[in-house]
């Protein structure tokens, strides 16, 4: 119970603290926007409507992996810099328990950026989703927030030690849009690029996401996501042990 | 004379030597080796998703339009990069004379978004397997550079916004996006509408990716030399704008004392 409110209060007040600023709030969903809308401006030249439709579900989610990559690398940079690295290490909680909540803020922004992408492809370009399963479609995009939210985590603590790890954090941005099936299909991709896919919990949460709104099965895609995203929280758990404990050792904690 | 060449030449590099966290190969990977290949390949596999376009249309568009990376963010950090050292007072004290002093400051940025521009062209043909003329390269490398050199006179006219914006890398993420979706990158302006496409025209890059487009495609210079021009054109303009902007607004920010406010 006490590890669940500690992981509420520390995502409300993450939350709070991210909504501070209404230029980066701003940024966070008008940036994904703009690849969004090339999106659609390319699609809207292909004959086909359901490409278009489906193509609005998937560029939706763009927002939510994008909202945490350069944030989630740079995140314990800010902490570092604000001062208050060492006191969220020296709290009496798993290290783990403490950061998770700081990239599940930024996921939650995500799914505005999510919402926002819909009703702009609606209103400006006349795509109309009419979502199958509607309840389970919001059901998968909470869950690929939460597996984007872990993979936000995995990375803020393996770019601990690397100074410029937004510029990581950043370049990762693409990649996993390109290769996790948010807008061209993994068929297209080369053969090798597909099992690295199934590795990442987002590939299964955009899977989940574009079945519930666009008819299939979308209970295995958010099954698979939360396993994934299981198998990233654990290794996250023990990466940042590893790093704190490391940090600890060498006095490194305020140094990059 | 002497004082503004010198301001010019060696002020320009120093400044740009100053940009030391990002001159490193940890932000210069990612950034502009990687960046521009995965911006290339992620449209030009949703271009294939689609069934619309070319590999080549994506990779000339995207390639080209990466360049606005350092020519936006380096120009945006002349004034914030200078404000963050606590030195953007100090330097516009001096009397050195601004012309000089700032587009000094450009050179380095317009060298570094052609040689970005260049590598995410060259490479991105390599990996998608697109064969471009061999006579067209050398033509091709300069529309590169004009469209680096107007790229970066918009890129004068957002460091001249630093003076009264305080997030300038976002300022500088919202032109990156602007200019994805108005100059033709990655849907022909033929396709954007009416007023999109009257837009495109008026900024910097629209051009140098018209005019790559056709020589890529075999196009004799001749033929493009009037688009070369207009991009220049469009660059010079920008260019202006931004001199003029940066004038003005240091004047205010003196009589407002929001020089460190911003």
């Amino acid at each position: 119970m006490s590890v669940l409110r500690l992981l509420g209060l520390g995502w409300w007040l993450q939350l709070k603290m991210r909504s501070r600023s209404a230029f980066d709030g701003a940024l966070a969903i008008v940036y994904p926007l703009f690849f969004a809308t090339s999106v659609f401006l390319i699609y809207r030249q292909s004959a086909s409507s359901t490409a278009l439709v489906a193509a609005a579900v998937g560029a939706s989610v763009m927002g939510v992996w994008s909202a945490v990559a350069t944030t989630a690398s740079t995140s314990l940079q800010n902490e570092r810099r604000q001062g208050t690295l060492e006191l969220l290490v020296g709290a009496p909680r798993p290290f783990a328990l403490i950061v998770v909540p700081i990239t599940l803020s930024m996921a939650t922004i995500g799914l505005y950026s999510l919402v926002a992408t819909l009703v702009w492809g609606r209103l400006v370009f006349g795509i109309e989703v009419s979502f199958v399963h509607p309840l389970t479609f919001a059901l998968a995009c909470v869950v690929t927030a939460l597996g984007v939210a872990v993979m936000g985590f995995v990375l803020a603590v393996s770019a601990v030690r690397y100074r410029s790890a937004w510029a990581l954090g950043s370049a990762l941005e693409l990649p996993i849009w390109l290769t996790c099936g948010f807008l061209v299909p993994l068929s297209i991709l080369p053969d090798w690029v597909r099992p690295v896919s199934w590795l990442v919990p987002v590939t299964w949460g955009v899977s989940a996401i574009k079945a519930a709104a666009l008819g299939g099965q979308p209970w295995p895609g958010i099954a698979m996501c939360l396993g994934v995203a299981a198998g990233y929280a654990l290794l996250g758990t023990l990466l940042a042990r590893r790093m704190v404990d490391s940090a600890r050792t060498h006095a490194t904690l305020a140094l990059t | 004379m002497t004082s503004s060449v010198r301001i010019f030449f060696l002020g320009g590099l120093t400044s740009y030597r100053a940009l030391f966290s990002w001159l490193s190969p940890w932000v210069l990977v990612p950034t502009f080796v990687l960046g521009p290949i995965f911006q290339i390949l992620f449209f030009a596999y949703v271009g294939r998703s689609a069934g619309v376009g070319s590999d080549s249309f994506f990779l000339i568009g995207n390639a080209v339009q990466y360049a606005s990376i350092p020519c936006l963010f380096a120009m945006g950090n002349t004034i914030d990069g200078e404000r963050y050292s606590h030195t953007l007072g100090l330097l516009l004290v001096s009397p050195a004379r601004r012309t000089p002093l700032f587009l000094g400051r450009a050179l380095p940025v317009i060298v570094n978004g052609f040689v970005v521009s260049l590598f995410a062209l060259v490479v991105g043909a390599v990996v998608l397997g697109v064969k471009l003329p061999l006579a067209s390269l050398p033509l091709l490398a300069f529309v590169v550079a004009v469209s680096a050199f107007a790229c970066t006179g918009l890129g004068l006219v957002t460091a001249a916004l630093a003076l009264r914006v305080r997030e300038t890398a976002t300022l500088s993420n919202l032109v990156f996006g602007m200019l994805l979706i108005f100059c033709g990158v990655n849907v022909p302006l033929s396709a954007l509408p009416g007023w999109m496409a009257a837009v495109a025209g008026w900024l910097p890059l629209t051009h140098g990716i018209a005019a790559a487009r056709e020589l890529a495609a075999g196009a004799p210079f001749s033929a493009v030399a009037r688009t070369v021009g207009a991009e220049a054109g469009v660059g010079a303009i920008y260019l202006v704008i931004g001199l003029v902007l940066l004038r003005f607004l240091e004047i205010e920010s003196r009589r407002r004392a929001t020089l460190e406010l911003a």
